[in-house]
């Protein structure tokens, strides 16, 4: 039993950090019906680009590479340049597709994905960096003496980062004026468009939104395993999480991740050592396709009803 | 002035569904036919055949499969790298465990296999759609690779799942120079893409496209989704096991699980957006660009240019090149080379004239 909820909790943290993923996809399939392959590719180039950042920027102004400050200026360097990246895909990507079928979007954002890969590797170099935000990756101690759980403390910090910003964004998406456009963008572009909600600048807004989830993720998932290029992989760790929870609904991602996180974990420990282990590289999307089976749109997605 | 179909009369119902209607296309095509199978063979090099044109036919045949299912049908698949590598294997079980069986019968029986292994993945398309339906294809992808490399008697306990694949010898005839080993490729591609060019035109292709452009329409019209769905992704994976197989007979020779992986299936489905979609012209133009390009950008930087370019974008320059010309032909010309092409034999129709 002990054994049983320490796996459980583990898979369940874990989870968390898949749904800091998904959530990017979420974001920005709700507002603009693009499925962004390229979420991945962002997380990398964000949490390459902050600590590239933080190596260069001591050598180019000369202060302490020690100095608390720079946490905080290359963070928002960061954003700033996630910003201006929203505003290039919108400006020679997005505007050009309008009117494109999905799947011709998706694809686009696979080219966005090399692109974006190929050019963060150009900048920073294609080495693993590590990158240390200060918080251990111990066990947490009461829960170790007490009910003799092992859960780790980095997890936890995870998670409650990942819970805030889902609060932030829920708040975001439900009681800002912009949050508003947002969702009415998603209802119906062409409606949003004919009451004067700017569609290209909320297309910048959503994306950039989308950019600063991927540095939480990126920081995160980066402070863990080291910046490196399999940070890609995260996206296709996201893809049955987002599946599973439904394309368009973010307590959907959240809940998503939680059952792959979980399950993903409980299958390698208790499933694995009969099959020969390894299992969880395919168990997640597998489990997706059985549950899409049951529900097509996933647990919190649209249902989508066809008309000829 | 060169190029009209003005003067040539169609008599008979056969002469009008010719696949090559226009008299100059079918000398086009049956230069291209000797020119490929009797010229460069004694004209190209040994480095040529082996490593540029071999895998051109190899990835064209593949990416023809992948466009019978995402071009005609419209089911978007990301794991043809998976069907490929279920070709490859089965085709070397076969011929290791079935002594004395034929080559192309092994490999028709690859193919077969990977036909049975698509229609297993392609059911869940009869009930989820578009980007969910990716998502079982990736599901595909992943389990295959994944079964490939654990059970060691797919690759007949060899380490970590490597299969060499054995000599190749038809009627006692040994394949095993580049130069036998490209014509065998050539002469199964271009059988199986004259196939394939005929099967778009029958009842079944015309169903593909009615399902791809809207399936609910086509149900109420009376194609029989399920059917037309998992014929589709069987015919595809048939194609994409065949080519699985020849990529690790006649291409590479010695192949592991982990080379069939998503990043293959990636390459290919470039290859038909780049190509154009539902076009068997396009699958070959796809292949040859998207494997020719990263020799392009090589012999580029050994140039003058390339001291230009600093040496850590250099080795990404590919990845980057890849991107922006996805981006790109998907927003300048989404129907891909294909297009152009077609473009180009307008223009010509009406040459020298503007209209």
């Amino acid at each position: 039993m002990q054994f049983f909820l320490e796996v459980l909790i583990g898979g369940l943290l874990a989870g968390m950090l898949y749904a800091l993923v998904a959530l990017g996809f979420v974001l920005i399939f709700k507002a603009s019906g693009v499925f962004n392959f390229a979420q991945g590719a962002m997380v990398f180039f964000a949490a390459l680009t902050f600590v590239g950042l933080t190596e260069r920027l001591p050598q180019w102004f000369g202060f302490s590479p020690e100095w608390a400050g720079l946490f905080w200026i290359a963070l928002l360097l960061t954003a700033a340049i996630m910003v201006l990246f929203a505003w290039l895909v919108e400006r020679f990507m997005l505007r050009k597709l309008v009117n494109q079928p999905a799947i011709t979007l998706f694809m686009a954002t696979i080219g966005l994905t090399y692109l974006i890969e190929g050019v963060a590797q150009g900048m920073w170099g294609a080495m693993v960096r590590g990158l240390d935000l200060g918080i251990s990756d111990e066990p947490v101690m009461w829960l170790l003496e007490r009910h003799n759980l092992m859960i780790s403390k980095f997890d936890l910090v995870a998670a409650a980062v990942a819970g805030v910003l889902v609060a932030v964004l829920a708040f975001f998406f439900q009681y800002t004026k912009v949050g508003r456009a947002l969702r009415a963008v998603a209802d119906d572009h062409q409606a949003a468009l004919s009451v004067g909600i700017p569609l290209q600048r909320i297309w910048v807004i959503v994306w950039a939104v989308a950019g600063f989830v991927a540095i939480v993720a990126g920081l995160v998932w980066g402070s863990r395993n080291g910046v490196q290029f399999a940070l890609t992989f995260t996206a296709l760790k996201a893809l049955p999480v987002l599946i599973l929870g439904g394309l368009t609904s973010v307590p959907g991602a959240i809940v998503g991740g939680l059952i792959i996180g979980a399950s993903e974990k409980l299958a390698e420990v208790y499933l694995g050592p009969y099959v020969g282990g390894g299992i969880d590289s395919w168990f997640p999307y597998v489990l997706a396709l059985v549950f899409l089976l049951i529900r097509p749109e996933g647990l919190f997605g649209e249902k989508h009803i066809d008309r000829v | 002035m060169i190029y009209r179909e003005a003067g040539q009369f169609k008599a008979s119902y056969e002469e009008d569904q010719q696949i090559f209607p226009i008299k100059q296309d079918r000398i086009v095509m049956a230069t291209l036919v000797v020119a490929t199978f009797l010229v460069v063979p004694f004209v190209a090099s040994e480095y040529w055949l082996q490593a540029v044109l071999t895998p051109v036919l190899v990835f064209a045949l593949a990416a023809l499969g992948l466009n019978i299912l995402t071009g005609y049908a419209g089911q978007l698949s990301l794991g043809t790298g998976a069907f490929m590598a279920v070709g490859a294997y089965a085709t070397y079980n076969f011929l290791l465990r079935l002594d004395g069986l034929p080559f192309l019968v092994g490999l028709a029986l690859g193919g077969l296999s990977a036909a049975a292994v698509g229609i297993v993945f392609g059911l869940p398309s009869l009930r989820i759609k578009g980007f969910y339906l990716a998502m079982a294809t990736l599901a595909a992808q992943f389990f295959i690779i994944w079964v490939l490399t654990k059970f060691p008697w797919f690759s007949n306990y060899s380490s970590s799942g490597i299969i060499s694949a054995q000599r190749i010898e038809i009627l006692g005839f040994a394949f095993d120079t580049p130069v036998s080993k490209y014509l065998l490729t050539l002469a199964i591609v271009s059988l199986l893409a004259l196939a394939a060019k005929n099967l778009a035109r029958t009842n079944t292709g015309r169903s593909w496209m009615a399902v791809r452009d809207m399936d609910v329409a086509a149900e109420v019209i009376g194609i029989p989704l399920m059917k037309t769905k998992l014929l589709a992704f069987a015919v595809s994976s048939f194609y994409c096991g065949i080519a699985g197989g020849l990529y690790a007979y006649t291409y590479l020779g010695t192949v592991e699980p982990d080379g069939f992986g998503l990043d293959l299936s990636f390459k290919i489905l470039f290859m038909i957006i780049i190509g154009g979609m539902g076009s068997v012209l396009g699958a070959f133009l796809g292949a040859a660009f998207i494997l020719l390009l990263p020799v392009g950008i090589n012999v580029l930087m050994h140039t003058s240019v390339g001291a230009l370019v600093p040496a850590t974008l250099a080795s990404n320059l590919e990845l980057i090149v890849f991107g922006v010309l996805i981006i790109f032909f998907l927003i300048v010309e989404p129907h891909g080379l294909t297009r152009l092409w077609q473009i180009g034999k307008e223009k010509l129709r009406l040459w020298p004239f503007p209209h």
